[in-house]
């Protein structure tokens, strides 16, 4: 057990690991005895290399173990507790109900190679999902096998790869703009494509000049986020899509900021061939403290053929896994992706119903608007005028104080709010990144815009304060460079590093 | 609000949509539903699921039915876990880097590995993943995979290796076991890595030792894709001197949800560390000298590096990583060891007892570990739709995944399964030979 410390003193460990509060002997929940007769792994394995010595897993109670998780919760900014304004991230509240019918039995007890007659309810649920996603999306073809936004942008290049193999050649080259998610330029090149990147205008849409040059016969698809990470709309998508077809290439939708566009626009009308949704931003499924997301991609009819095998199926009255895709790019996932969120998100669009679907981008969009207002004054907006559901400040004029964009971020912490994005998109300096969502109250939008304005004026007031932020949180400002440097990743390593000073230190 | 930001309506608000784009009218969709009526729905859809609180599940094929203590499920359910993103500002994300950090170093416990990341989609993205992290070591173009391995994961594989960046071939299996005699030829001087499964798709323990031994003789990295739950008693892959271990941590206290979410786990050398995709939770130390944990060496990935990232991967499964970290912590040493003992003792008791009912063979000879094949005197199918009527999900016939094979059934057995549930399987394979034995004509005249 770890020493009790003066509480007059900061412990020097926030929170002991397992392996510091492993007792020998101390264990949790135990098996049923064993029914059959044991005869030993020696008899059963005969010549199998066996493990010499258990792991050295940790030694703790039930009630031991509870405490340290619980401790460590304690520990965690989250959503149910406050603003989290993380900028295309869309932070929403997650509906309790959401998780509840994911935890049905019929729905969390199901193998995945179970036959489709023996779960005709979970196939019901996934092409219900399907139905509602493929007329918010307006577009015809959809899978749900990707678990993540990324691995949607993989899918979908993969799919762009064999749409152009079959019809001469597979292209050299993927257009992404520089105000992209680094996932579009890293995708391009796990695929095998070049990156091609195009610049914004001082309007921060694409700059089409520069766009109608990179527009090549070589050109297999450009990658386009709408509204892009500004927050800005691209008015020019129509031109865009023309250009990008009268190439021969495809255009993609990165749907990180589909918040902005939910039963308001179409992805289908502007001409998109393909569009991915995130299930866990809005969707509002939760996102796990990094996982496990819901990846949807839906794309135009002479895709379909390429989408991931298997691919749900009418059949009847019910639903069937169709194998039999010749021109498939193949599988994503072990199986039919992340059921368990699929559950969650069509719990959410069934308490929404048709009119909620049409409320949701409305007031995400009217709280980017206000929150835009409020603090307009105090910190540089990216851009002028109204914004979609996110906008991005600058903190130039605070960093000639002396505070960066680093440090309003780590002092908002202080406030008990959540940071924006920072240092993102990289085309504006010291940026800040912020989404409010449409579950934020204007109350809490109130209490966030105060401390973003408090801040401001610490910063002509007493910037140092500014740049020892945070004091009020589990730990203050951590030593990322030794992090980096030193490389202890493990309890192990913890425990070798304690040997060698231990030698060190007796020398 | 309207007044403050200086607009007249909110569609004011988005004017830079063009009206074409715009979505006229509501949506086609239904009305809004109340949540005890949304509920009601979702109970009858998943009140027509046959799942495994209701039927015995000898399904196995990567995904099981273990025991998953309460207290996962109540602790993974805590908004302070749930409802959190990526901790992107440390100082209030420490629950979730420390959890990280006690994950990566029970899985590096496990798999007898050095490092281990925070965790990746599934078992097959984290294969396909280990194979293009080896062709970048190796710089060499071509992966080979066992026959052994999951046919889902191979076919993962294929799709990451249809971009062109790499050949894959497989190397097929000789009396259920991968035919190590043969590697040299299978794996040649132009093979990157070589992915075998432990204990192999059949169920079969492989002789990791001497995999190992035959890829490093090739030049190439011997990656194994294990299974958690035998790491137990098996002697691990990295003791053997596997270069990286990947696997499916879903029978680590995630309920099989239909397959998804799961979580892979990734393990390596130190020497590939800035090879590694994914992210790490490094220790550090606060302004007060305070212990702290980051993300660490995040140069390697795509929000700094974008198209010269390791990989796209900008999140890991983060809630399920957490439930193996609570599940490993309650069972601890001693209770992960009875799990993997009892899933051994009961799968030979079954398969033994299996083999006893005339006309049925087990098919493999060599050493299994809690899942084995079934050869039947007839289709596995109908053997599995006969057995739902005993409440038992029987296994899963190999001919969805290969049609050649229509009589072979792939059994796997869990610690939950009970002596009354192994016993009603007998008695239901029994019954099943001894239906068909009296209407044969019958059964052949539909063949599936």
């Amino acid at each position: 057990m770890p020493a009790m410390n003066d509480p007059a003193m900061p412990s020097p460990i926030v929170e002991a690991t397992l392996r510091e509060l492993s007792v020998a002997g101390h264990r949790g929940p135990r098996l049923q005895p064993l029914d059959v007769p044991a005869r030993g792994a020696t008899e059963l394995l005969p010549g199998v290399a066996l493990r010499a010595t258990a792991p050295a897993l940790p030694e703790v109670s039930e009630p031991a173990a509870v405490r340290h998780f619980v401790k460590l919760s304690t520990l965690n900014h989250h959503i149910d507790k406050a603003i989290y304004p993380l900028g295309s991230c869309t932070m929403k509240y997650n509906p309790k109900l959401n998780d509840e019918m994911a935890r049905l039995p019929g729905f969390a007890g199901i193998h995945p190679l179970q036959p489709d007659e023996t779960v005709p309810g979970a196939l019901a649920v996934v092409g219900e999902l399907h139905d509602w996603l493929r007329a918010i999306m307006g577009m015809p073809g959809i899978t749900t096998q990707p678990v993540a936004g990324a691995q949607c942008e993989l899918t979908a290049i993969l799919m762009a790869r064999a749409y152009h193999t079959d019809r001469g050649g597979a292209r050299e080259e993927v257009i992404v703009p520089d105000s992209a998610h680094g996932t579009n330029p890293s995708t391009v090149a796990q695929v095998g494509y070049r990156v091609v990147t195009v610049p914004s205008g001082p309007d921060g849409c694409v700059d089409l000049e520069a766009l109608r040059k990179a527009i090549s016969p070589r050109t297999a698809a450009m990658m386009l986020t709408n509204p892009n990470t500004l927050g800005i709309f691209e008015r020019e998508v129509g031109t865009i899509q023309r250009w990008i077809h009268e190439a021969g290439a495809l255009l993609y939708l990165d749907g990180a900021n589909l918040n902005a566009m939910v039963g308001l626009a179409s992805p289908g009308a502007m001409g998109f061939d393909f569009a991915h949704i995130n299930l866990h931003k809005t969707f509002s499924t939760p996102h796990g403290g990094g996982g496990p997301g819901g990846g949807v991609l839906c794309v135009r009819s002479e895709l379909e053929p390429y989408l991931p095998s298997p691919v749900l199926v009418a059949s009847g009255t019910g639903h069937r896994w169709d194998y039999d895709r010749p021109r498939s790019i193949g599988r994503v996932h072990s199986f039919y992706g992340n059921f368990g969120i699929l559950v969650r998100a069509l719990a959410y669009l069934r308490s929404l119903g048709a009119t909620g679907v049409a409320e949701v981008s409305r007031e995400a969009i009217l709280n980017a608007n206000y929150l835009k207002a409020r603090l307009r004054d105090a910190y540089a907006p990216s851009h002028p005028g109204f914004c979609m559901h996110e906008f991005v400040l600058s903190a130039a004029r605070q960093k000639t104080r002396g505070v960066k964009a680093l440090d309003v971020a780590k002092r908002l912490l202080d406030f008990g709010v959540h940071a924006p994005t920072t240092y993102f998109p990289l085309i504006v300096e010291e940026a800040l990144m912020i989404e409010p969502t449409e579950t934020e109250t204007k109350t809490s939008l109130d209490a966030f815009a105060d401390a973003m304005l408090a801040i401001d004026r610490e910063s002509m007031e007493s910037p140092a304060t500014l740049r020892e932020a945070p004091t009020r949180t589990p730990v203050r400002r951590l030593d990322e460079a030794r992090a980096a440097r030193s490389l202890i990743l493990s309890w192990q390593d913890l425990e070798s590093e304690r040997k060698a000073e231990a030698v060190h230190g007796g020398a | 609000m309207l007044e403050r930001i200086g607009a007249s309506s909110i569609e004011e608000l988005w004017g830079a949509v063009p009206a074409e784009f715009r979505v006229p009218g509501a949506l086609p969709l239904p009305a809004p539903l109340a949540e005890y009526e949304s509920a009601r729905r979702f109970e009858a859809e998943a009140g027509r699921n046959a799942d495994a609180s209701r039927y015995a599940c000898f399904l196995g094929a990567g995904i099981y039915d273990h025991f998953i203590p309460s207290a996962v499920r109540a602790l993974t359910a805590r908004s302070e876990f749930a409802t959190a993103y990526t901790p992107y500002q440390p100082e209030v994300a420490q629950g979730t880097l420390q959890v990280i950090f006690e994950y990566q170093s029970m899985i590096r416990e496990l798999t007898g590995m050095e490092v281990a990341n925070a965790s990746m989609y599934d078992a097959a993205t984290a294969a396909a993943e280990a194979a293009h992290l080896a062709i970048g070591a190796k710089g060499r173009q071509r992966v080979v995979v066992s026959g052994g391995l999951h046919p889902h994961h191979r076919q993962v594989l294929a799709t990451y290796a249809s971009a062109g960046h790499y050949e894959l071939v497989e190397a097929p299996l000789v009396g259920g076991r991968t035919d190590v005699a043969a590697l040299p030829a299978a794996l040649g001087t132009e093979t990157a890595a070589f992915l075998w499964a432990q204990p192999n798709f059949e169920g079969i323990v492989e002789d990791g030792a001497a995999i190992t031994a035959a890829a490093h003789a090739a030049g190439a990295y011997s990656v194994a894709v294990a299974d958690p739950i035998s790491l137990s008693v098996l002697a691990p892959p990295g003791a053997q001197g596997a270069d990286i271990v990947v696997g499916e941590g879903q029978p680590l206290g995630v309920a099989m949800t239909y397959g998804g979410p799961l979580v892979g786990f990734f393990a390596i050398r130190k020497a590939d560390v800035r090879r590694l995709p994914g992210r790490l939770s490094g220790i550090t130390v606060d302004l007060d000298g305070r212990r702290g944990f980051v993300l660490t060496l995040q140069t390697r990935e795509q929000h700094i590096r974008r198209e010269r990232a390791t990989s796209n991967i900008c999140t890991n499964q983060g809630l399920m990583a957490l439930a193996n970290t609570i599940h490993l912590a309650l069972l601890g040493a001693e209770g992960m060891r009875d799990v993997a003992l009892q899933c051994l003792e009961r799968a030979h008791h079954l398969a033994e007892r299996a083999a006893r009912v005339p006309g049925v063979a087990l098919l493999h000879a060599s050493p299994f570990f809690r899942e084995f094949v079934l050869r039947l005197p007839g289709p596995a199918s109908s053997f599995v739709e006969h057995a739902l009527g005993a409440h038992l999900l029987a296994g899963v016939p190999l001919s969805r995944f290969d049609r050649s094979r229509p009589n072979d059934l792939l059994v796997a057995v869990t610690e939950k399964r009970s002596r009354e549930e192994l016993d009603r399987y007998a008695d239901a394979l029994t019954a099943w030979v001894r239906a068909r034995s009296m209407a044969p004509v019958e059964e052949a005249a539909c063949p599936r």
